[in-house]
Parts: C-alpha cells; sequence; structure tokens
C-alpha cells in the first residue's frame, strides 16, 4: 500500500501528523509522537503579543520597585542571560529537531509585520523544514474592511516569503466571505500550502460571576465537515497543498479528509484525549479499510470526492443545506 | 571581569568596587544579607553564577548562610580546612561575627573581611554609616584598614587580601556605609595582572600548608589551662609587631606597581601646620578638601588620614605629624557613652604619650589634642564643619571634647558651623535631581555619571537619598562631575542644574533652595510650557525669578504614555538632563543614551529598545523653555506638611523631619532614650495616589471584604445612628445598614483620600458586580485630585462617628471590621501582603497589645521615622510596640509575657491581700473574671477602675503597690512579629525555643519567603523553583515546612493562613491563636513585590496558591485532643488544577523558565510532588484515630 503523499513540497511516507497543539512543548511527547509514526511534527505558534507582553511586564515586575529603598536597590537577581523573548520557542525548535527524523514544521502567530518577517527568520534558522503562519486575528473595529483584513493577510505571506527559503504554510480560519478567492491569492502571494481550518478560544459567559471565560472544547467529528467542503471546493483549483485541520478522529474521518482533498491530516484533540499512540491506529486503520477496499494508494484517493471529482457536486454547495434540512424535516 | 592587563576605567559604587577585588581573591565567600553590605554579596552570587573565575582560574563558591553568626563559622571553617575565603558584612552582622573573629585572629589566620561601616542599633535602629561597629571590633585581634573613597575600597579590597597573607593577622577592610559603599564614581579597576601581582602563589602555598587535613593531621581549638593559656596568647605577639611594615610593604608594592601611594597614616597640608585633624573614613577626603582650600587662604592646617587604625602604629603615626603640630582634633565617628574619649581619640593620646616615653617625638611642644564625635548614622559632614573643627583648634581654651554637625542645646558640646559656606570650584558641574523611586530617576542618574564617566575626562559622583517609605518613595539624586577626582564626600547643596521629574514634589519640598542663580531647572509637569508657571506655587514662582532661573519644562507622562514607556521616564528625563545641561554636545549624548538602552535592554528584546529609542527621540520635541513672566503671579502658598492640627512636637519636630530640615533640629527637640510618640502617620498627608477608591452605596452589600484587605486602614466602614447624619458635610454617602441583630442603623463606607495608596486590592476583593454594567463593582477607581477636597471632609467626619461597642460586635469577617484599626497609613508598599495581618490583629486585640517586632520589612515600615502608623482608639489604649534585633524577636516577646505574668501575678497576690478592704465581692470578681471575650476584657477594666476608686481611699504601701500594677489585672496579649527571614533562619533558634516553653505567646510569621527588606535574598522559606538572590538558577530545595515543625511539639497552637484565600478562616485563626493559653504560631502568606507581579493580583494569587495545594490552610489546636478529635483541621481542600497556573503568574517562577527552561519544568514536577505530598500528610495527620502516629510522622518528613 502506497500511502505517500507531498505536503509543502516535502515527501512524506504517509499524510498523518499532529497539528499545532501543547503536545509540541514537551520533548518526550514529540518523541513518543514519532514513535507512534507521525509523518511530521508540527509545533506549538510563537506567539508575538505574548513574548512582548512577558518582555514588558517581566521588565516592568523587575524593574518597578528597584532604586527606591535604600536597603534594597533591587529585588531580584541579575542573571547574566535570561530569555524572555522568542529564544525558548528557537531552541524548542532546535531541541525537536535535532529529536527527530521527521520534518519540523514550525507555527508563527505575530503582531506586527516586523515581527513575522524577523520570527520566520529565527524559525527558519533554527532548523524548522517549514513554517505554518497562524495567521489569526479577530476583527473588533467597525471600520476595517473584510478587504483590508484579507490584504492584512496576504501582506503578511508576501512579505514572510521575501525571507524564508523553506515552505510556507497559511492556516487560515474559516471566516473569509470567499474563502476559494483568497486562497488562490495567497498562493500568489507564495503559500505553499494551505491549512483548514484554525479553531480558537471561544469566549465563553459565566452566568454566575459575570465574567467572559475563554474555553476551548476539544474538537469532535462533527467538525470535519466544515473542513470537508472547503477541502472539496480548494482541491484542483490551487497551486498548494492542503492540510485538514480540526475534526479529525477517526480513520474514517481521516480518509474523508482525503478524498475531499487533503494532502495532510492534521490531529490534536484525538491525540489530546487518546495520547499521541492513536496516531498509529488512525494509520492503521485507515490502510486496512482502504485493503479491504482495493485502493492502492493515498493518491489515487486523494481529492475523489472532491467539488471537481464528485458524482454530487452540490452536496458541497449552498443547494445541500436547503435539502439536508428539509431532509431532517422529513 | 575577565583577566586583563589593561587597567580599564569603570563607574561603580563602593560595594561593587569592593567586591570585584574580593571576589577574585576568594575562592569561597559566606555572606548574611544586612544593609549596606548585602549589594557585595549579590554581585559575588553573581559573578559565581555566571562562572566568572578568580585569578586562579576557579569559580568562588558563594553560600547565603542563616546567620552573619553562621557565616562567620562557615568563614572559619573554610579558612581552617585551606580555601581562601572572605565575607561582607555590617553592623549588627558584624557583632554577630565577633566570636568567631577571636578564634580566627588567635589562630593567625589570614582572612581579609570587607565590612561596610554602619551604626549599631541603640536607643533606635539605623541603616545609615559611621563606625560604632567597627570600633566594637577593635579588641578581637584583627587588623583594621579603612578606605575614605571608592577608588580606596577597590584598592584596599586587595591590599588587606595582600596583607593578610603576608602578616597572618586577619583584616578588617572598612569604609563608610551609605556615603562610599553606595556612591558610584569613577575608578580605575585593577586587572587580574595586579592583582596576581600582589598574591604570589608562595603566599596561598603557605596558608594551605598550614589547613587542616587528614593527611597532615594537626589540632586546633584545644582547651587551655592556667598554665599555659597566658603564655600561649602572648605567643602571637611578633605577628602583630610586624604587621604595620608588612602592610606598609604591601602597600609601597601595590604603589610601585598601579600609581596610587598610601601609608598606614597619610598626612596632608601644610609642611609646617599648626592645627591637624585626625581621622579615618570618608569624612577625611572632605578634610583634605577643606585643607586645600585653606591652604589656598594661607592656614597653616593639615589633615592625618588614618588607613591602618589596628594595629596601631605609634611610629608611623608620630613620624605622620608635621613637628610644628601644636594642637590636634581627633575625630571619632563613633560614640562610646562613658568613656574618656572616644576610641581614635583615646589611641592618639596614648600614642603620643608612648611616643614621648620612647623619644620618637619630634614635636617644639606637647600638642594640645581635643576630641570631637561627628557624623553618626551619616550624618553629614562638610568643609564647614571641618572649618569649624581647625577654628575651635585655634581658639584660646578649646573645648576638650565636642560634637560637630548638629547643635546641641543640652549638653553645648556641639561646635558652631557656617551652614552657608560653600567650597565646591566652579569647575564641578552639580545637579540634583528629585523623583520617585517608581519612575526610575536613580537609574537613570547612574547611567548619566557612567555615560559621562566613561564617555568623557570628567570624573563623576553619584550619590542617592532614598527615603524610607515603601510607597510612594521619593529619592534625591546628588551629582557631581569635573575634571579632578572629587572627594566632596557630602551631600550636593548648591547645583547648576536642578530637576524635579514628579511635579507633585514641588508641593513637599524646597526644591529649589538647593538651584544657584542662574541654574537650570528642569520641570516634569502635566501642563504646557504655556500653562505651567500658573500651577506653580508663590515661593517657587519668587525663587525662580530672584535666582533668575532657566526653566525648561517637559510633560514626561505623556511622552512615556505615547511611545509605549508606561510609567518610566527614566530615559525621557535623562535625555533632558543631556540636552540642556551642556555636560556633552546634545547629538553624542543622545547617541551614547541610546547605546546604554540596547547594553541595558539588548537582552530583553528589541521592541523594549525601540520603545525607548523612541522615546529619546520624543523627547527633544517635547522640551519646552518656560518664558518667566518678571513678577510673581501666583496667590497659593505651598501647603504645610504635615496638619496644623497635629500635636505641638509633630508639627515641630517630626514636622521639621518630613520636610527634609531634619539636621537643623536640636538636640532638646529629641526624647533621651528613643522613646516616641504614636499614631503619627495621620499627620502626614501624602497624597501619592493617582486614583481611589469610590464607594457605590446603591449596590454595595457591605460584605466589609474591602475593609480587611486594606494594607493602609484608609478604606473602613461603620454603622451609626442617623441622626448622626445631621452634622455631615454634602458629599457624605450613607445608606441603610444591613443588620439582623441592629436595625435602623446607617452604613458608611469612606476612603481617606490623602492616605490611599490606590493600590486597588480593595476593588479586587469587592464581590459585587451591577447586574447591568458588571464593570462597575460596588467599589471602582478614580481620579483622586477632583475628590481630593470633598472627601478629606468626608473622611474627617467619618472619623468623627462613634466606633462601635466592641462587646457587641460578633467578631467575623464583616463584625471584625467595624473595630478601629490601631495599625493605620503605614509607609509599606502599596498592595503590601503583610500588613493586613498587622491591622487585623490591631483591630482585634489592639487595646491590650504588645508587639516583638523582628528587625525588616515590619519593623520599617512599622517603625521608621518619621511618622509611624501604631495609634490609639479614644481612650488612649493601643499597641505598644518594640524592635530589639533581628535574631532575638521571639525571644523578646517572650520576656515581655516573663514580665506581664510576674506583673499580674503579683497584682492578684495584692488584690487577695487587701481583699478585706476592697471588698470581697469585688475581690473574687476581679480574680475569677473571665476575660476570654471582648464583653469580659470591658468587664474586667471596669472593675479595675472601681478598684483604682477604692484603693485611692486607702492609705498603705500595698495600696500603693497595686495601684502601680492593677493595670495587669486586665489581660494582655503578646505578639511576636517578624519576616520569614527571622522566624525561619535567623531567629529560627529562639522561635523554637519559645515554642517549646509553652507561654501564652503569639507569634505571626509574615511569610513573604525571601528577605522583602534587604531586596529578596533567599530564605529557607523560598518555595522550590523561585528565583531569589542566591538562588539565581530557582531554589532547588523545598520550603521548610514550619508549621509541621511547630506540630511536631503538640502542645503549640499552629495556623497556616492567607487572608486573600479565605479571610474567615484569617480571623478565626487569629482569635483562636489569641485564646490559646499556651503557645501560638500563626505562618501568614503574604504577596510581596519581590514576587514579581502586581500586587492588585494579590488576592486571586492568595486563592490559587490555596486552591493548587501551593499553601494549604491549616489550623492545629491542641485543645481538640481533649475532645477527642485530631488537633488538626484542614481549611482547604486537596490540591485542584495545575499548579503552573499559581507558580508562572509570578516573575519569580517564571524566570527560571526564561533561564533554563529544562530545569524549570524539573523544578515545577518537584514542587508538584511536595505539593502532593505535604497535602496527603497532613491529610493523614487531620484524621482523629491517626492524630497521634501522625504527629509523630511528621517529625520525619522534610
Amino acid at each position: 500500500m502506497d500511502l505517500s503523499t507531498t505536503y509543502l513540497g516535502l515527501d512524506l511516507p504517509h499524510p498523518f501528523m499532529p497539528g499545532a497543539s501543547p503536545l509540541a512543548h514537551d520533548l518526550d511527547a514529540v518523541r513518543r509522537l514519532e514513535d507512534a509514526g507521525a509523518a511530521a511534527i508540527v509545533m506549538h505558534s510563537l506567539f508575538e503579543e505574548q513574548i512582548d507582553q512577558e518582555r514588558f511586564t517581566a521588565t516592568h515586575h523587575i524593574e518597578a520597585h528597584a532604586e527606591s529603598f535604600a536597603e534594597a536597590l533591587s529585588y531580584f537577581p541579575r542573571p547574566g542571560e535570561y530569555a524572555l523573548g522568542p529564544e525558548q520557542y528557537l531552541e524548542q525548535v532546535a531541541r525537536v529537531k535535532a529529536a527527530v527524523g521527521v520534518p519540523v514544521i514550525a507555527s508563527l502567530n505575530a503582531s506586527t509585520l516586523g515581527g513575522w518577517i524577523e520570527y520566520a527568520r529565527h524559525i527558519q534558522q533554527a532548523g524548522a523544514d517549514a513554517i505554518e503562519l497562524n495567521v489569526y486575528f479577530v476583527a473588533t473595529d467597525p471600520r476595517e474592511t473584510g478587504g483590508a483584513v484579507e490584504q492584512h493577510v496576504l501582506n503578511i505571506v508576501r512579505s514572510v516569503k521575501q525571507v524564508a527559503t523553506v515552505p510556507l504554510a497559511v492556516k487560515l480560519s474559516p471566516f473569509y466571505s470567499s474563502v476559494a478567492n483568497l486562497a488562490d491569492d495567497l498562493t500568489a502571494a507564495g503559500a505553499d500550502g494551505l491549512v483548514l481550518f484554525n479553531r480558537f478560544y471561544q469566549p465563553d459567559i459565566d452566568v454566575e460571576q459575570l465574567e467572559a471565560v475563554p474555553r476551548l472544547e476539544l474538537s469532535t467529528s462533527s467538525e470535519l465537515l466544515l473542513r470537508l467542503r472547503w477541502l472539496a471546493v480548494l482541491f484542483g483549483n490551487t497551486r498548494a497543498s492542503l492540510a485538514a485541520s480540526g475534526g479529525v478522529h477517526t480513520a474514517t474521518d481521516a480518509i474523508k479528509a482525503i478524498m475531499a482533498g487533503a494532502d495532510a491530516v492534521q490531529m490534536v484533540s484525538a491525540l489530546l484525549a487518546r495520547g499521541p499512540q492513536h496516531l498509529r491506529t488512525v494509520r492503521t486503520e485507515a490502510e486496512s479499510w482502504m485493503e479491504a477496499h482495493e485502493y492502492e494508494s493515498i493518491r489515487q484517493m486523494r481529492g475523489s470526492m472532491s467539488l471537481a471529482r464528485c458524482p454530487d457536486p452540490g452536496a458541497f454547495e449552498r443547494g445541500n443545506y436547503v435539502r439536508a434540512l428539509q431532509g431532517w424535516r422529513a | 571581569m575577565a583577566a586583563s592587563t589593561q587597567r580599564q576605567t569603570v563607574t561603580v559604587d563602593g560595594n561593587e568596587a569592593t567586591a570585584s577585588a574580593a571576589y577574585r581573591v576568594n575562592e569561597v565567600i559566606a555572606i548574611y544579607p544586612i544593609t549596606p553590605s548585602s549589594p557585595m554579596g549579590e554581585f559575588a552570587d553573581e559573578w559565581a553564577a555566571l562562572g566568572n573565575p578568580n585569578i586562579w582560574g576557579t569559580v568562588p563558591q558563594v553560600v547565603e548562610m542563616q546567620s552573619e553568626g553562621g557565616a562567620a563559622g562557615a568563614v572559619h571553617g573554610s579558612l581552617q580546612a585551606g580555601a581562601l575565603t572572605t565575607t561582607f558584612t555590617a553592623s549588627q552582622g558584624l557583632l554577630l561575627m565577633i566570636p568567631n573573629m577571636y578564634k580566627i585572629a588567635g589562630e593567625l589566620t589570614p582572612l581579609a573581611i570587607h565590612v561596610s561601616a554602619r551604626t549599631l542599633a541603640t536607643h533606635a535602629l539605623s541603616i545609615f554609616g559611621d563606625h560604632s561597629d567597627v570600633m566594637a571590633c577593635r579588641q578581637t585581634g584583627f587588623a583594621l584598614l579603612a578606605s575614605n573613597s571608592v577608588q580606596e575600597a577597590h584598592d584596599f579590597a586587595l591590599i588587606s587580601q595582600a596583607a593578610t597573607l603576608r602578616a597572618r593577622v586577619p583584616f578588617l577592610h572598612f569604609f563608610d556605609g551609605f556615603r562610599t559603599s553606595h556612591e558610584v564614581a569613577k575608578i580605575e579597576q585593577l586587572g587580574d595582572d595586579d592583582l596576581r601581582a600582589l598574591l604570589p602563589a608562595d603566599l596561598v602555598e603557605a596558608h594551605r600548608r598550614r589547613a587542616m587535613t587528614p593527611d597532615r593531621p594537626v589540632l586546633r581549638g584545644t582547651a587551655q589551662n592556667p598554665d599555659a593559656f597566658f603564655q600561649g596568647r602572648e605567643a602571637c605577639n611578633r605577628f602583630y609587631e610586624a604587621c604595620p611594615e608588612v602592610v606598609q610593604a604591601t602597600m609601597d608594592q601595590f604603589g610601585d606597581l598601579v600609581g596610587r601611594r598610601y601609608h598606614l597614616f597619610d598626612y596632608v597640608g601644610h609642611p609646617e601646620a599648626e592645627r591637624v585633624i585626625v581621622l579615618m573614613g570618608s569624612g577625611a577626603e572632605t578634610a583634605h578638601e577643606t585643607v586645600n582650600w585653606l591652604l589656598a587662604r594661607g592656614e597653616k592646617v593639615g589633615v592625618l588620614k588614618v588607613r591602618l587604625y589596628r594595629p596601631f602604629s605609634v611610629r608611623a603615626f608620630v613620624e605622620a605629624l608635621p613637628a610644628s603640630v601644636r594642637a590636634i582634633a581627633v575625630l571619632d565617628r563613633t560614640k562610646e557613652p562613658g568613656a574618656p574619649g572616644e576610641p581614635l581619640y583615646m589611641d592618639v593620646v596614648a600614642a603620643l604619650r608612648e611616643a614621648c616615653v620612647q623619644g620618637l617625638a619630634r614635636f617644639a611642644a606637647s600638642p594640645l589634642v581635643i576630641g570631637g564625635r561627628y557624623g553618626l548614622a551619616s550624618k553629614e559632614f562638610t568643609p564647614a564643619m571641618v572649618v569649624a573643627v581647625f577654628a575651635e583648634l585655634a581658639a584660646a581654651a578649646p573645648k576638650p571634647r565636642f560634637t560637630v554637625g548638629i547643635t546641641d542645646d543640652v549638653t553645648g558640646l556641639s561646635l558652631p558651623f557656617d551652614r552657608d559656606l560653600d567650597i565646591e570650584p566652579d569647575d564641578v558641574s552639580r545637579g540634583i535631581f528629585f523623583g520617585l523611586g517608581a519612575d526610575g530617576t536613580v537609574g537613570a542618574n547612574k547611567n548619566s555619571i557612567k555615560i559621562i564617566g566613561e564617555e568623557t575626562p570628567n570624573f563623576a559622583q553619584g550619590y542617592f537619598v532614598y527615603d524610607s517609605k515603601k510607597s510612594g518613595a521619593v529619592t534625591i539624586s546628588h551629582l557631581r562631575f569635573g575634571p579632578r577626582p572629587i572627594q566632596s564626600a557630602y551631600l550636593v547643596k548648591n547645583a547648576n542644574f536642578v530637576a524635579c521629574h514628579q511635579f507633585v514634589l514641588m508641593e513637599k519640598y524646597d526644591v529649589l533652595r538647593y538651584a544657584v542663580p542662574g541654574a537650570t531647572f528642569l520641570l516634569n509637569a502635566p501642563y504646557g510650557p504655556e500653562e505651567v508657571w500658573d500651577h506653580l506655587a508663590r515661593e517657587v514662582q519668587e525663587q525662580i525669578i530672584q535666582k533668575k532661573l532657566a526653566f525648561y519644562t517637559i510633560d514626561a507622562v505623556e511622552v512615556a504614555r505615547s511611545t509605549g514607556m508606561g510609567g518610566r521616564i527614566n530615559a525621557i528625563m535623562q535625555t533632558c538632563f543631556f540636552a540642556i545641561s551642556g555636560v556633552l554636545p546634545r547629538d553624542e549624548a543622545i547617541e551614547k543614551i541610546k547605546e546604554s538602552i540596547v547594553k541595558t535592554y539588548g537582552r530583553k528584546g528589541d521592541d523594549v529598545v525601540r520603545r525607548n529609542w523612541q522615546a529619546v527621540d520624543e523627547t527633544l520635541a517635547n522640551l519646552h523653555q518656560v518664558k518667566v513672566p518678571e513678577r510673581v503671579t501666583a496667590t497659593k502658598s505651598l501647603p504645610p506638611v504635615i496638619s496644623p492640627e497635629a500635636p505641638e512636637f509633630v508639627r515641630n519636630v517630626i514636622g521639621t523631619l518630613t520636610a527634609n530640615n531634619g539636621d537643623l533640629l536640636p538636640v532638646s527637640a529629641f526624647p533621651v532614650d528613643g522613646t516616641w510618640p504614636i499614631g503619627t502617620t495621620q499627620w502626614e498627608k501624602r497624597n501619592i495616589a493617582l486614583e481611589i477608591p469610590v464607594w457605590e452605596a446603591d449596590i454595595c452589600i457591605q460584605c466589609n471584604k474591602c475593609v480587611i484587605v486594606c494594607p493602609h486602614a484608609t478604606i473602613r466602614a461603620k454603622y451609626y445612628d442617623p441622626d448622626l447624619l445631621k452634622d455631615a458635610p454634602p458629599t457624605f454617602k450613607s445608606t441603610g445598614f444591613r443588620s439582623q441583630e441592629v436595625k435602623g442603623s446607617k452604613y458608611t463606607l469612606q476612603v481617606a483620600p490623602e492616605d490611599c495608596t490606590g493600590c486597588s486590592v480593595c476593588v479586587m476583593a469587592c464581590p459585587v458586580k451591577d447586574k447591568t454594567n458588571p464593570k462597575r463593582k460596588a467599589i471602582n477607581m478614580a481620579p483622586q485630585i477632583p475628590l481630593r477636597e470633598p472627601e478629606r471632609e468626608n473622611w474627617k467626619f467619618f472619623l468623627s462617628l462613634p466606633d462601635p461597642d466592641r462587646g457587641q460586635l460578633k467578631l467575623d469577617v464583616k463584625g471584625s471590621q467595624f473595630l478601629a484599626p490601631l495599625f493605620e497609613y503605614s509607609g509599606a508598599c502599596a498592595g503590601c501582603g503583610e500588613t493586613p495581618y498587622v491591622k487585623l490583629l490591631s483591630q482585634l486585640f489592639g487595646d491590650r497589645l504588645l508587639i516583638a517586632n523582628a528587625t525588616g520589612c515590619s519593623s520599617i515600615y512599622g517603625g521608621n521615622l518619621p511618622t509611624t502608623p501604631y495609634t490609639t482608639n479614644p481612650s488612649g489604649r493601643g499597641p505598644t510596640w518594640s524592635n530589639s534585633l533581628f535574631e532575638d524577636n521571639a525571644e523578646f516577646g517572650f520576656g515581655f509575657r516573663l514580665a506581664i505574668d510576674s506583673l499580674a501575678g503579683q497584682a492578684e497576690a495584692l488584690v487577695l491581700a487587701l481583699a478585706p478592704q476592697i471588698g470581697s465581692v469585688l475581690a473574687d470578681a476581679i480574680l475569677g473574671a473571665d476575660q476570654s471575650s471582648e464583653a469580659g476584657i470591658a468587664a474586667q477594666r471596669e472593675r479595675v477602675s472601681l478598684l483604682r476608686e477604692k484603693l485611692s481611699g486607702l492609705r498603705t504601701p500595698d495600696a500603693r503597690r497595686l495601684e502601680a500594677v492593677a493595670d495587669y489585672l486586665v489581660r494582655k496579649s503578646v505578639w511576636v512579629m517578624g519576616g520569614d527571614g527571622w522566624a525561619y533562619d535567623i531567629g529560627y533558634g529562639g522561635l523554637d525555643h519559645v515554642l517549646s516553653m509553652g507561654r501564652d505567646v503569639n507569634i505571626l510569621v509574615l511569610d513573604t519567603e525571601v528577605y522583602s527588606n534587604t531586596g529578596g535574598q533567599q530564605s529557607k522559606a523560598t518555595p522550590r523553583g523561585a528565583v531569589a538572590k542566591f538562588a539565581s538558577a530557582g531554589k532547588p530545595i523545598a520550603k521548610k515546612d514550619l508549621a509541621m515543625m511547630a506540630m511536631t511539639y503538640g502542645s503549640v497552637y499552629v495556623a497556616r493562613v492567607a487572608f486573600g484565600a479565605k479571610d474567615t478562616q484569617t480571623v478565626t485563626a487569629f482569635l483562636e491563636a489569641e485564646s490559646y493559653p499556651g503557645t501560638s504560631l500563626i505562618i501568614a502568606y503574604s504577596p510581596c513585590i519581590a514576587h514579581g507581579y502586581d500586587l492588585a493580583m494579590g488576592l486571586e494569587q492568595q486563592k490559587l496558591a490555596v486552591e493548587t495545594g501551593y499553601w494549604p490552610l491549616i489550623r492545629y489546636d491542641p485543645r481538640r485532643l481533649g475532645e477527642g478529635k485530631s488537633p488538626l483541621q484542614l481549611d482547604s481542600g486537596p490540591p485542584k488544577g495545575d499548579l503552573a497556573k499559581f507558580l508562572y503568574n509570578e516573575t519569580r517562577f517564571r524566570m527560571v523558565e526564561g533561564i533554563d527552561p529544562v530545569r524549570a519544568r524539573e523544578l515545577l514536577e518537584a514542587a508538584r510532588g511536595d505539593v502532593k505530598a505535604r497535602y496527603r500528610l497532613y491529610e493523614l495527620m487531620a484524621r482523629p484515630a491517626l492524630a497521634e502516629e501522625a504527629i509523630v510522622t511528621a517529625a520525619g518528613e522534610e
């Protein structure tokens, strides 16, 4: 059985890999992922905003009370070197890279254009084989148009492309008016791959405390449907390679994603819930399913159920919704 | 610090200068933090953490011990085992080393210790500098070597080390605390080759050969009998005889190598001087400078600087003096009450006499010698005082004993001096800068000195004066720059550049009195250049016009805000200084500032640098010269610093101290024994809060949680009769009192607008949210200035409302907070986590409370002048407070209990004896009184008052005796209070002993898990994984479980509390501890600025600490054993959630992640293990059946 695939120009033995998640914080977990056969390691994101914030708060807390009181000119030791910036992340990239033999895809979420460029350069230097740009951004300013938001994303990709020699993936959110058009533009801007889709912390409301509480629940297979649609739509319409991210829990989920058009299948919630070894289970079961159904390779299966090839393309289009709803009523 | 043959010029303070040499010539450094020497140990620790080697290529081991006594023991041991060893200390710390110093000297062990000389605590503690500590060591057998400046401190650190290895006599090298230890100056740094040249290998080898080793065993420390001891003691004499010559030879070698020449006694002045001053320390430099000024005026005067004070070389001393000398004034920076004279004076007199006898004297006539004291506790010593001493020597009948620098109107010892005399030459630029600690002024000035010192041929000096409040602390920086080394070891009085970095300080200080005519004045003001003039007080405008000041202004806060700098205006004000002072060309200066920003912040990331750079660039565009009108236009005057309603002593004495004019107060202004009036913070309105809480009566649920958490007792609640509102000010707020028991009363929550520090902890504590707009709580922060006037009146009215009857209050959280706090408006940090406990203590037991306070934060905010927070209730009762030492506090408080029990016992016996006269009903009632409640206490007070009435009619001696002790019939509450440095470390032995004694003493440990007052050194309370000084990679060992140790006695009431997590448990624990008739120990979790987070979040952090099991809440009450229960109760549940959630909110834990993520993870795992293990153990002990076994188990844990 030929499970091999090409994602971001990287030749991989199969499409299954962990998505960006806290799993990559821990070197042991990273090793277990490789043992479970991960085709690549996608790291958690380096968040520029968080780094800035931490630098400022740490500097503030260390300095705020210094040189104020005769008996205590400072309250903290001054160690020669301690990392408040991206060093920790970059060191982790290097450590992960050294610990595993599979490609390492680092992930970046910057808040300024300079940050995107600077950190992408650093990540590449630290040894990442590819970079996933996590362009997560919540537009809360009513004066900012959808077009401007898209231009912002495109600017990021163009700028990073100027300095990056490794492949770039762009992890998108589903909240664009025309995902297909944006995908086109992103490819033109230099994106080598698209990851569909990001999942976000959503503010929940604590009605007792009257507080907004950020929450991130683990995904379920039902969330895959959104991905399937857009993979199916984009397949064949873009030069970029495609990754499914969000809602893949079982071998069947993975097969659906590949059939919709994914070159790579990323899993997070399933691995968090069941452990890194679940990656092997999904791969083995997918392989068995393919054998049972007499598939020869992943390539044979990939995109078979895309908008372009599927026997009933309307199912991926708007009409689908109407009918499904009617079906349910009946 | 790298090896070099080229000598570098560096700008450092005396501590760093000393440590830099001492570190490189030692192998072991054992220290204990004490002001002002702490930074020496900290520098050593930092260099060791960086792996900097000494001149032999090894990294010294730097260890922090549990006390200076411990450090001295470790030093002694390390020396005996053959390592080159040193320590750094001062004051009481040095005293704790004395027993070992005798041993080390008696064994002729080479050792040079470095002391930033500091005042010994007598009638009061003082952190400042004089020679009382080193003078207390002159009999130990140590050589005493004095350095007078930052450069000399650096040089003598090496010379003392080299000399001790040659002479075998141990050395105490000292310099003046603060004046030299904290003065920043440009010096030439000795290279490693210089150090090696003076420390040849054979000397080190000789030290090693004398070491204890089983390969060549020796026996030292024998016990000797009358037949042997005396002769044995005399056997060392040759070494002391040789020592001065060894030192001179070492100084000569140093001089040949480096070029700076020193002698045992250095004379400066006229070769035929008639009048000579003899002294040592930084004052000698001021005297030197003044002598040069007097020589230029034709006076025949001189100064003799004593460098090697012990062993005292009579020959070198008399040879150094000019033969022409007729009168000598010996100045001692110490006081020896009852002695014929101070030590140096006595030595000079003896030396002169000895010289005569031995025929060494070459004097035409035997000189007259007088002796005086100066400069105690860093009292200013100025050229004017030097001139005054010379004048006295010229008088017909000089005072044989005198003081200089103060006005002694009691014993008349002081010499008059001209306060206006200024001898500083015009080519020395002088700047003075007023700022707040929080705005970075001092840091910026240190940086400016570095730039000027290192980028220009100028010499530079900086000295910084801090106030003793920890919130809203004011700093005054004194800077000098000039073409020659600066010898002026005194504050700048006349400045060419005066800057006020905070507009509010213009109201508090006479800032412009420092400005010379034509000086430049820079003011940071929240007003434009056109408006600022109109906001100045009349006195300020007058001075600007009269002195023709060039007046510049900038709105630095706005520049900081717009460039993302937060409240830090340091770089902005520094840029202003360089832009208008002309010390350096403007562009060059700005380039240097930017370079230094990169040096300081580079490793913290480009964005921090970028923002700072941007702030520098924006500064010039916002700096304006103010067009000064020809006439004063202001109508308002400066407000008084102390309320005019304050008592006379407070107005006249404390007011003068507060206005920064304390030097003008005469001796008669002061109490003779250090006793100080209480309740004085109320008269100093500091107005340091930018925002204060505002009460929303409509949604308040009257829980009083804001009141209990307030660190400064500036938000209070009262309920009262509605009729009292008729005199209320118009904006006074009031609402119906919600109470089941008290109907028809009104309730008010009131803020003290001028005392609040604006920490906002109260707002964080408020559990109420407006249902329509949950952002709005029942208290919210609002700008202070518009509220100041009306709320001042409201506060005054609020205070006039009666306090509720203590006997009627239910002492839960809500009820306890109607009790008047007798600890208010302290100088503790905004958001301090300790003071809410102290305040609660004062509320619950304040009217019968004795506090023994260990030295530390709580003794500083509790008892540092000018104003102090402990106060009285309307009946005049309140906490009585004292600080003995750092190490002895438990014993000190224990002594209170012994005395009280003795006096109460006598009173009871007398009541019994006098029962027939006073009536047996009253006698029985007094002796059998139940004083376990507020009502019981009140009833007993009534009885004692009745007793006094009856006694007044009796004419027997017993009646008089009983009158003197009758108050002891009312139960007193003894509390021993201090921080973890005291309880876990230096005072632990005494604390443990007091725990074992079973007497009714209550111990409150304010556990900040670090030495807070001295700046964050680790203690045994520091938790695993936290970064602290001396644990810069994160402490690898778990925190000592003091509660567990105390529980092993089985007889001690023990509680661990955290008021922010569970205030009810805190209140209960305080009440139980007090009611427990034996010893009680409360360990109180206290958030601190040394934890590195915004203390407004302190309550949340306490909740997390308890929830995650980091700080389990427990109460162990031996009385429960009698009820068949386990004495231990767990007041918090099993650890819930990840410990990291708590830890990583605090910089102290997060820093480890930044330094070494792998180690951080290991430490975190271990800390998680600690939490679980401790809870399991507590849980086991809390099971009734296992109670007794658990106690036994505990002894073996942790």
